[in-house]
């Protein structure tokens, strides 16, 4: 029986159909995307490493195949990639509890 | 672990694994015959760019078994080069102008006769390279001078490595071997290797442990650079990158693991034409343990020979009728082709 998603993994081949509808913005992303990525003030491997942690913290189950399978072969070992993923865990983590403070602000705000 | 053939496993046959190498079709995807891919880009028949290195391997043993092995290599292989079938290859070698003898294995320096090959070699004054897997030099106290040995003779050391890291090293080549590889490589440090200006020169070759292919040479060796300096005081000259073939062990894994597709897919795809140009059977000369001739140590283990035109055995050496040969390939030599290309050397783009 066919298993009913809302993710295919066979679709992250198919990023580039994206272009099919809108050809000239597609284009300018992938170039884009591909400058992005290229050895700069970063390394590749550290790029590698931010994409993966950014995909996490984004949850696409895509970025997260894609930049795994990247960040391996640009040489990172497990240690590396769990950190990146701690990273993002601590920033989502942290966004969510420095709200707090707005929350306290407005509890003190109404209360008496 | 044992070897593939140890364990009676279908695929220690190395018809076996061709008939899984050239199935049309695997799980959907259509993977165009090398020979076709190498015929679009005009390099059909692939033929000798020059011999300029032996590359003999002397013998199946080996005191580790790694996951990857294209040798199918470990303990209980017996299969071992004599001086008589050495001294056929000498015979050759002072034939030509050939100036580089690679030394392979299995651990090349398991065989009985391997220093005194490399004495004889050395007094031909050709260059040498030894493949050392590092953890020979520490498995037994007659290895331990092996170092010394090297640089006596000026030997090139080239050695695996896989990773920076212990866990992922492990992973592909045993348990404990991270550790053992560094004890070996300080040994080596101590004996010049790897320092400016001692003319000694140490390579190490990073193999992907795993299902994907290796990233920048240049990359991956600053990296390697920074981390073996910076955590075990450790030195070397050259990184070189090498794809996994897939054959013998690393094609078991591929199938055990569910990868064989996906990564056949990944190498068709990662076809690169200047890759192709320059594949490492287009200047060496491959010699198995029982003298038999091969484009590659690949085409070795595959039990593929040079075309039957060509001199069969070292004994009938004839480096004209060799250059003219054409070149045996198949589905496997999609691994050389692969992005930045695959050698001995590394990549070759
Ligand atoms: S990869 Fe090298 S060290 Fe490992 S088993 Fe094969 S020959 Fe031995
Ligand atoms: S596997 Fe051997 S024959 Fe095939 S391209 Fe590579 S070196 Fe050449």
């Amino acid at each position: 029986m066919e298993k009913s998603t809302y993710y295919n993994p066979a679709d992250l081949s198919k990023f580039g159909n994206i272009s099919e509808w809108q050809p000239e913005l597609g284009r300018k992303f992938f170039e884009y995307y591909a400058e992005v990525f290229k050895e700069g003030a970063l390394t590749e491997r550290e790029k590698s490493l931010i994409a993966l942690a950014v995909a996490h913290a984004v949850q696409c189950p895509y970025c997260i195949d894609a930049y795994t399978s990247d960040s391996l072969q640009k040489g990172a070992d497990e240690a590396q990639m769990m950190e990146a993923v701690h990273v993002a865990a601590a920033i989502k983590g942290g966004a969510a509890l420095v709200h707090g403070v707005q929350m306290m602000n407005k509890a003190k705000e109404l209360s008496m | 672990m044992k070897s593939l053939h140890a364990q009676h496993h279908p695929l220690a046959d190395s018809g076996y694994q061709l008939t899984v190498l050239t199935q049309a079709d695997v799980e959907g995807a259509q993977l165009l015959p090398f020979a076709a891919r190498l015929r679009e880009t005009g390099l059909l028949p692939l033929r000798p760019t020059g011999i300029r290195v032996m590359q003999i391997n002397v013998g199946k043993m080996c005191n580790q078994t790694c996951r990857h092995c294209h040798v199918d290599a470990g303990p209980d292989r017996t299969e071992i080069m004599t001086r008589a079938t050495m001294q056929l290859c000498l015979d050759a070698l002072v034939q030509t102008d050939i100036q580089v003898v690679d030394l392979t294995g299995g651990a090349p320096e398991m065989n009985p006769d391997f220093r005194w090959f490399v004495e004889q070699i050395s007094a031909l004054g050709r260059q040498i390279i030894v493949r050392c897997n590092l953890t020979i030099i520490v498995a037994n106290p007659k290895y331990y001078d092996l170092p010394q040995f090297f640089a006596r003779h000026g030997v090139q050391v080239v050695s695996s490595l896989p990773h920076f890291s212990a866990l992922r090293t492990d992973a592909q080549r045993g348990e404990g071997v991270f550790a053992k590889s560094i004890k070996a490589l300080r040994l080596l440090n101590e004996a010049g290797y790897g320092a400016e200006g001692s003319g000694l020169s140490l390579d190490l070759v990073y193999n992907p442990s795993g299902a994907f292919l290796p990233g920048s040479q240049a990359a991956l060796e600053r990296d390697f650079k920074q981390r073996l300096l910076r955590e075990h005081g450790i030195v070397f000259n050259n990184l070189l990158t090498i794809t996994n073939l897939p054959i013998s062990r690393f094609l078991d894994y591929l199938l055990e693991s569910g990868n064989y597709a996906s990564y056949m897919e990944k190498l068709v795809l990662a076809y690169n034409p200047a890759a192709a140009a320059n594949v490492m059977c287009r200047s060496t000369l491959s010699i198995g343990w029982d003298g038999q001739l091969y484009d590659c140590d690949f085409n070795q283990q595959l039990d593929l020979p040079v075309e039957e035109r060509a001199p069969q055995h070292i004994r009938d050496f004839n480096l004209a009728a060799l250059n003219n040969r054409a070149i045996v390939v198949n589905q496997h030599c999609y691994g050389c082709t692969a992005g930045a290309g695959s050698s001995c050397g590394g990549a070759t783009t």
